[in-house]
């Protein structure tokens, strides 16, 4: 695999958002958040438990309305209202708990509300040719067949699952809520390989991880949140470990991050 | 995009050669395709496996409490009008089932729509067609009106369907009159139990279901091997074949031998509910098999959260599989009507609902939701018709036959629940 290659950020951002804020009632949970996410970069989000990272992506996906700021999606102003309106966009999040059916194979879970169909019939053929296509285009070697039932995969490869599903819509920005959360070490390996894939295969990855390792491993970028502002929008190669503690924890390190009399502000 | 796809990613897929999906790939061998079989009833898959064997050993015992009834083409030809409303009715459960619901009123339902067709057919002397439809629209909006108080109101459909199961009593009561009977004596509906497909035109059915089932499964064999897709095995598949045609031969040359009582009068023939059973089995199954609506019913009952996440619209599904349980339950009281001769009020009392559950449950559907076929239905339809036919021969008391059958439920709920236990426990 490519260490993550430290790109000039010319180009447009597949996403940019600039002065985003978002409350609930009184509570100001995004202040003035500027972000970019660049295609063929991952893009880490990093923060503390309660940081604005859900909201964030939730925002991002349209399942809340953001109260002010602009939404820039490939350069052009957009407003998403809802779910159905990021996916056509070519928004795809891939959450935690990674909402696969149990019951049905690999095909029909990638293909789940958007089956393919042949008048009333099932393209049965098509959907796993397409699921296959997918797969191999990811580099998936881990799944014995594509016609196997979820239930029987480990996470890892229901991981993989979730992020081909993301794919296969020609997705052009590709959220992942903690993917490597509660995985082992081999399963870790294979889906930060396949984070990195699909940053090599042209699509604009935001990948949120506590794990610093994980994070250097895979990023180009690096987003900091803290308490609702982003302390750092940078390149990773800007920054160390240390920093990026410094960043989550104090929201701000050396001259990177929030300006002083911000960061007492937001302590008060 | 980059040189990096090509290059193996980690220590764990040395040389970097492709692989990945070779049990799809490699054509696997009869043996293997047994083994793996053998692996899903470990893990806790039991399939139909259950149900076939209860029909085996449930059909033996039978034969040798009563060798000079039980397996005469006279008691078959019953044993298939005995079971074919149970099997309509529990195929609607099957649907309602997959979602982890449950209509306890199903059965009661099937004797409101009875009741309708019957009132129509003796009151107003409508034709049968016209009978049959209202019985079939009072089933559609009966389930209609059950799916949006579960579906859209929320209450648990256990509880719904109980006060259903009580207040549809009560509208069969109100509409026949207590103490009451309305006879059925149209003679097209008393035919689909009294009257049988002539023995010449059974054979030519009989032979071009074989016909038809072994081209779709060729076929399919056919085109998923040439484009590269997972397939069984062809020796898996010619086994298929093989079973589903010998049933088929057996079960018509049973019923195309004369079972007539008395000499000089022939009756021979397959019971016309036989190709009802049949029909519907093959329109429902290719409903939840091949159809994007029947794909959502498995996905809602799988995992709701993510079928709606998917974009599927969780509550039109919940509404219309109690349609659809509902209108099979409308069918199965038409037939039970024509079996009977009569409608009573309490038709699709008593122990019918239980029947129809415990035939979908031994058949292999889950009482959790999410597995099942309709194909279950039929088996464990057969199942406890056997046990209700076995024990009217053996002549035992009511009360032995209520404790028998509540038994064999229980122990299907049991095994259903021991699978998906072990199944938990296995990954399978």
């Amino acid at each position: 695999m490519s260490a993550p290659t430290d790109r000039p950020e010319d180009g447009t951002p597949t996403l940019e958002l600039r002065g985003v804020n978002k409350s609930f009632g009184a509570i100001q949970v995004l202040h003035d958040v500027h972000m970019k996410v660049y295609p063929g970069q991952v893009t880490a989000l990093v923060g503390d438990n309660g940081a604005g990272k859900s909201t964030l992506i939730k925002s991002i996906a349209g399942i809340h309305a953001i109260d002010s700021g602009e939404f820039l999606f490939e350069g052009k102003p957009v407003t998403v209202g809802g779910p159905r309106e990021a996916a056509a966009l070519g928004i795809e999040i891939v959450y935690q708990d990674l909402a696969l059916a149990d019951n049905l194979d690999v095909v029909q879970n990638m293909f789940l509300g958007r089956e393919r169909k042949n008048g009333i019939l099932l393209d049965e053929t098509s959907m796993e040719e397409a699921a296959r296509d997918t797969l191999s285009k990811l580099s998936v070697r881990t799944l014995k067949s594509v016609r196997q039932l979820v239930s029987s995969l480990s996470g890892g490869q229901r991981q993989t699952v979730a992020i081909a599903k993301a794919v296969l819509w020609e997705s052009k920005l590709v959220v992942l809520d903690e993917p490597t959360a509660a995985l082992g070490v081999a399963q870790t390996r294979q889906v930060l390989d396949l984070v990195r894939r699909l940053a090599d295969t042209g699509h604009a990855v935001v990948f949120i991880s506590h794990n610093m390792v994980d994070v250097f491993e895979v990023s180009d970028r690096i987003a900091a949140l803290y308490l609702g502002r982003m302390a750092a929008d940078v390149p990773i190669s800007q920054v160390d470990r240390p920093q990026v503690i410094e960043l989550i924890t104090a929201g701000r390190s050396g001259n990177l991050g929030i300006a002083p009399a911000d960061a007492a502000a937001v302590e008060v | 995009m980059s040189s990096t796809l090509s290059t193996p990613t980690s220590a764990q897929e040395p040389g970097g050669a492709p692989s990945g999906f070779e049990a799809d790939r490699s054509a696997d061998s009869f043996g293997a395709t047994v083994r793996a079989y053998v692996d899903r009833v470990r893990g806790g898959d039991l399939g139909a496996l259950p149900a076939i064997l209860g029909i085996v050993v449930l059909g033996l015992l039978f034969f040798a409490l009563r060798p000079e009834t039980f397996l005469t083409p006279r008691n078959m030809a019953n044993l298939a009008d005995q079971a074919a409303p149970i099997i309509i009715l529990a195929m609607g459960l099957v649907f309602i089932l997959l979602l982890g619901e449950i209509d306890l009123s199903a059965g009661v339902v099937s004797g409101v729509c009875a009741a309708v067709m019957a009132k129509l057919l003796a009151d107003a002397g409508a034709p049968w067609y016209v009978s049959v439809l209202a019985a079939i629209v009072t089933g559609v909006v009966i389930g209609l009106f059950t799916g949006s108080l579960v579906g859209m109101v929320g209450i648990p459909s256990f509880v719904v369907t109980l006060a259903l199961f009580l207040g549809w009593q009560g509208f069969t009561l109100r509409l026949i009159g207590e103490g009451g009977t309305v006879p059925v004596r149209d003679p097209v509906i008393s035919a689909i139990s009294d009257k049988n497909v002539p023995v010449a035109l059974g054979w030519v059915l009989a032979l071009l279901t074989i016909a038809v089932y072994a081209a779709l499964q060729l076929n399919r064999f056919r085109v998923q091997k040439a484009r590269g897709l997972a397939h069984a095995p062809l020796a898996v598949v010619l086994v298929r074949i093989g079973v589903i045609a010998a049933v088929v031969v057996l079960v018509t040359a049973v019923l195309s031998v004369d079972r007539a009582p008395a000499v000089g009068v022939v009756l021979a023939g397959i019971p016309y509910a036989i190709p009802l059973v049949v029909l519907l089995l093959l329109l429902l199954t290719f409903v939840l098999g091949r159809t994007s609506f029947g794909r959502h019913v498995y996905a809602v009952g799988g995992n709701a959260e993510a079928a709606r996440r998917a974009g599927i619209n969780v509550t039109r599904i919940r509404v219309a599989v109690f349609v659809i349980g509902s209108t099979l339950a409308a069918i199965s009281g038409i037939v039970a009507a024509a079996r009977l001769g009569s409608v009573a009020p309490g038709s699709g009392g008593g122990n019918t609902l239980l029947y129809a559950v415990g035939a979908a449950v031994i058949g292999g559907t889950s009482l959790f939701g999410g597995r099942g076929r309709v194909r279950d239905a039929v088996l464990g339809g057969l199942v406890v018709a056997i046990i209700a036919n076995g024990l009217g021969l053996l002549g035992t008391e009511a009360y032995l036959n209520f404790i028998i059958t509540g038994g064999v439920l229980l122990l299907a709920a049991s095994v259903d629940a021991l699978a998906r236990r072990r199944a938990a426990a296995t990954g399978h």
